[in-house]
C-alpha cells in the first residue's frame, strides 16, 4: 500500500510536533488519518471525501453545525460504518480490513450516550473495557486488574467501584464511561460529545478530566464537540465541518475567527481572547442584531 | 496441587488457576446449583410418585436395576424417561429464551413470543391432521426454523432492532397459530385431540427416544452457547460500545440465535410447545440471580426445574381434584404459573418505559 503524504498532512502534524507538553514525539505512537473518506446511510452521503490526519499524542476536536457529518466522521474513524469510499488508516493499514480485536486494542470509542446494563456495578463496567484484551479461558489477569484499578484512580472513582452505574448522577456515570475506555487502554480514544446532557461543572470537569489523560499518559484524543469555546479551550487541534467536508483545520487560534463562525455555523459573533487561556472565546452576536 | 487464587470483585468474583481465570457471580452460581438440585430432587419425587407409588429409596435402587422387578419397570421405562424429557426439555427451553432474551436486550424475545414454538406447532399439527408421512418432530424443527428464518429476514435492516424483532415474531406467531386453528377446525376428532395434546405441551408417553434428540442438542449446542455467550457481556452495553471493544456484533448475535432457536426447536419437537419456560425461567433466573445481564446456566436450570415442578403438579394436581387418574398436560400448568409471571413482568416493563 503506498500512500502519498499530501503537503496538506505535512503542514497538520508541524504544530504536533513542537507543542512543549506532548509525552509521545513525532513519529512514535499511532498515526491515525482518513483519506478520500466516503461515509453514509442508506442511499445519504454524510461524509464526502474527507481527508485529516490526527495528530499523534494531541486532542483534536471536530466541531460543526448538526448533522454536518462530525460524529458520522467519527464513527468512521472507529470503524463503525463501513467506509462508501476513501479508507481510514491506522499506522497505514486500513482499519476495515485489519482484526476488529487486534484495533479495539489500540483504538478506543466512547459513543454518545451509551446505556449501561441494568444493575451493573461501576467495577463491572469499567472492567469490561479489557474486553479485547480477553479471551474465554483468560477473563482476569493481572494486567487487567491493573488497568481496571488505574482507570478507577484516574478518574476518581475508586470509592464508588462497587455502586450500581444507575445509581449515579449522569456526570459520575460520564466518568464511568471514560473509565472503561481508559481500561481499554487504547492509543487513541474517540469520544463522540463526552459533555452532552451534563450541566456545566460536569462537562468541565470531563474535558479537564481528557486533557489530564492527554497530557500525562499521551493517549491520542479525538472528539466532537458541540460547544466553541470548549473546542477552543481545550484542544490543540480543531477540525470544522460542513455539509460532511472539512473546510478548515489548525490551532484552534487560526481556525476559531468570527470568519469561519459565519460560515460554518451561518452565527454572527464576536471572537476575543479567553481570560483564563487566552485562547479564542466566541460571544454570539444574535441574529437579530 | 493445583492453586487456585480467588479475587473478589464488586458484584463478581474472578477464579485465576495455571490454565487461565474465569469470572463468575457468586449469586448466578448458587442459583443455578440449587435450582439443580431442586430439580433432581422433584424429578426423584416425581419418579416416585403416581398410581403405583414406588418410595424413594426403592426408586434410586431401581435406577441402578437393582429391586423387584415391577418397579424396575415402572421407573425405568415408564417415569424415569418422562421426567428425563421434562429436565432437558426444560434447559433446553431456559437456555434458549435466555440467549434470544439477551440478544434482543428485550424480556419478550422468547421463542414462545416470537413464533419460533408457533411455528414449530403449526408444522406438527399439519403432520397430524393432513396424515403427512413426515415424522412429528422432524416437521417441528423445520417449522421451528422456518418461522425464525422468517423473523430474521423481515426483521433485518442494517442491524436488529428488538422491538421490530419482537412485533414481527409475534405478528408471525399468531399467522402461525390461526393456521394451526384452521387445521383444527378440519380435523377429524381423532386427530385434532391428538393434535391438541401435543399442541399443550405434554411430557404424557415420553420415553427414551424423545429424550435422545434434546439430550444430543444440549450436549451440543449448550457449550457452544456458553463460550458465545461471552460476548453477551459486551453486546449488553449496545452495538457501538461492543464493536467499540472488538466483538463482531451481528455474528455473534447471528450464532447465538441460531443456537437459541435449535435448542427451542427441539425442545418443541419432544415435548410440544410447553408455554412460558422460555419466557419466564430466564427472567427469575435474572431476579435471582440479581447479575447484570441474564445468567445462562441458572435460567437453563430454572427451566428444568419449572418443567419438572409443572409436571409433577399436572399429574398429581388432576387426580387428587377429581379423583380420576387422567393427567393434565405439562403445559396447562406451566401456563398457570407462568401468566400471572408474565404479567407482573408486563407491568415492570411498562413502568420502566415511561420512567
Amino acid at each position: 500500500m503506498t500512500l502519498t503524504t499530501t503537503n496538506a498532512l505535512t503542514t497538520k502534524n508541524a504544530p504536533a510536533a513542537t507543542a512543549a507538553e506532548s509525552a509521545a514525539g513525532p513519529g512514535a505512537g499511532p498515526d491515525l488519518r482518513t483519506h478520500g473518506l466516503v461515509l453514509g446511510y442508506g442511499d445519504r452521503v454524510v461524509v464526502d471525501g474527507v481527508d485529516v490526519a490526527v495528530p499523534t499524542g494531541r486532542i483534536s476536536v471536530v466541531v460543526g453545525a448538526n448533522a454536518c457529518g462530525k460524529s458520522t466522521l467519527l464513527r468512521g474513524m472507529a470503524r463503525l460504518l463501513a467506509p462508501r469510499g476513501g479508507c481510514v488508516l491506522l499506522d497505514g493499514r486500513a482499519l476495515h480490513q485489519a482484526p476488529t480485536r487486534e484495533v479495539a486494542r489500540r483504538l478506543g470509542l466512547l459513543p454518545q450516550s451509551p446505556v449501561a446494563p441494568e444493575g451493573i456495578t461501576v467495577g463491572d463496567l469499567v472492567a469490561r473495557g479489557r474486553a479485547p484484551h480477553q479471551r474465554w479461558w483468560q477473563q482476569w489477569s493481572a494486567d487487567d486488574e491493573r488497568a481496571v484499578t488505574e482507570a478507577l484512580t484516574a478518574t476518581d472513582l475508586t470509592e464508588l467501584a462497587g455502586r450500581a452505574v444507575d445509581e449515579l448522577s449522569g456526570g459520575q456515570r460520564q466518568r464511568v464511561w471514560l473509565a472503561m475506555a481508559l481500561a481499554q487502554e487504547t492509543e487513541v480514544l474517540l469520544l463522540d460529545e463526552p459533555t452532552t446532557y451534563l450541566d456545566l461543572a460536569h462537562q468541565v470537569d470531563v474535558l479537564e478530566l481528557v486533557a489530564e489523560l492527554n497530557a500525562l499518559r499521551g493517549r491520542t484524543v479525538v472528539m466532537v464537540l458541540h460547544d466553541l469555546n470548549h473546542a477552543a479551550r481545550y484542544a490543540h487541534h480543531v477540525i470544522a465541518m460542513k455539509d460532511g467536508a472539512v473546510v478548515a483545520e489548525g490551532p484552534p487560534a487560526s481556525v476559531v475567527t468570527e470568519q469561519l463562525v459565519q460560515d460554518v455555523f451561518g452565527l454572527s459573533c464576536a471572537v476575543g481572547a479567553c481570560p483564563v487561556t487566552g485562547q479564542p472565546y466566541v460571544v454570539p452576536r444574535g441574529r437579530a442584531r | 496441587m493445583t492453586t487456585l487464587e480467588l479475587v473478589r470483585l464488586p458484584g463478581r468474583t474472578a477464579v485465576r488457576g495455571p490454565w487461565g481465570s474465569v469470572v463468575v457471580h457468586p449469586r448466578a452460581v448458587r442459583v443455578t446449583t440449587v435450582a439443580s438440585l431442586l430439580a433432581l430432587a422433584v424429578g426423584v419425587l416425581s419418579v416416585s410418585v403416581g398410581e403405583f407409588v414406588v418410595p424413594v429409596p426403592d426408586v434410586v435402587r431401581a435406577l441402578f436395576g437393582q429391586g423387584d422387578r415391577s418397579s424396575v419397570l415402572v421407573v425405568q421405562t415408564l417415569r424415569l424417561p418422562r421426567i428425563i424429557v421434562g429436565l432437558l426439555v426444560g434447559a433446553a427451553f431456559g437456555l434458549a429464551g435466555a440467549l434470544t432474551q439477551s440478544v434482543a436486550r428485550n424480556a419478550l424475545a422468547s421463542p414462545d413470543v416470537v413464533g419460533v414454538t408457533a411455528g414449530a406447532a403449526a408444522a406438527a399439527v399439519s403432520v397430524i391432521v393432513l396424515g403427512l408421512p413426515v415424522p412429528i418432530p422432524l416437521a417441528a424443527i423445520a417449522g421451528g426454523l422456518t418461522v425464525a428464518a422468517l423473523v430474521a429476514a423481515l426483521t433485518w435492516r442494517d442491524g436488529f432492532s428488538a422491538p421490530r424483532l419482537v412485533l414481527i415474531g409475534i405478528g408471525l406467531g399468531a399467522a402461525a397459530a390461526s393456521l394451526t386453528s384452521y387445521l383444527l377446525v378440519r380435523a377429524t376428532i381423532t386427530d385434532a385431540q391428538r393434535a391438541t395434546v401435543w399442541l399443550t405441551g405434554s411430557l404424557n408417553g415420553r420415553g427414551w427416544e424423545h429424550a435422545r434428540p434434546v439430550a444430543l442438542a444440549l450436549l451440543l449446542l449448550a457449550p457452544l452457547a456458553l463460550v458465545l455467550g461471552r460476548s453477551l457481556t459486551t453486546l449488553r452495553l449496545g452495538d457501538d460500545v461492543a464493536r467499540a471493544l472488538g466483538a463482531r456484533v451481528d455474528r455473534a448475535r447471528l450464532g447465538l440465535v441460531l443456537v437459541a432457536v435449535g435448542l427451542a426447536a427441539v425442545a418443541t419437537a419432544s415435548a410440544g410447545p410447553i408455554a412460558f419456560v422460555g419466557l419466564v425461567a430466564p427472567q427469575v433466573a435474572l431476579r435471582l440471580s440479581r447479575t447484570p445481564g441474564i445468567p445462562l446456566a441458572a435460567s437453563a436450570a430454572c427451566g428444568a426445574l419449572l418443567v419438572v415442578a409443572a409436571d409433577l403438579a399436572a399429574r398429581l394436581g388432576l387426580s387428587l381434584l377429581t379423583g380420576s387418574p387422567t393427567e393434565l398436560p405439562v403445559g396447562a400448568v406451566t401456563a398457570v404459573i407462568g401468566a400471572p409471571v408474565l404479567l407482573v413482568l408486563l407491568r415492570r416493563a411498562a413502568r420502566g418505559s415511561t420512567a
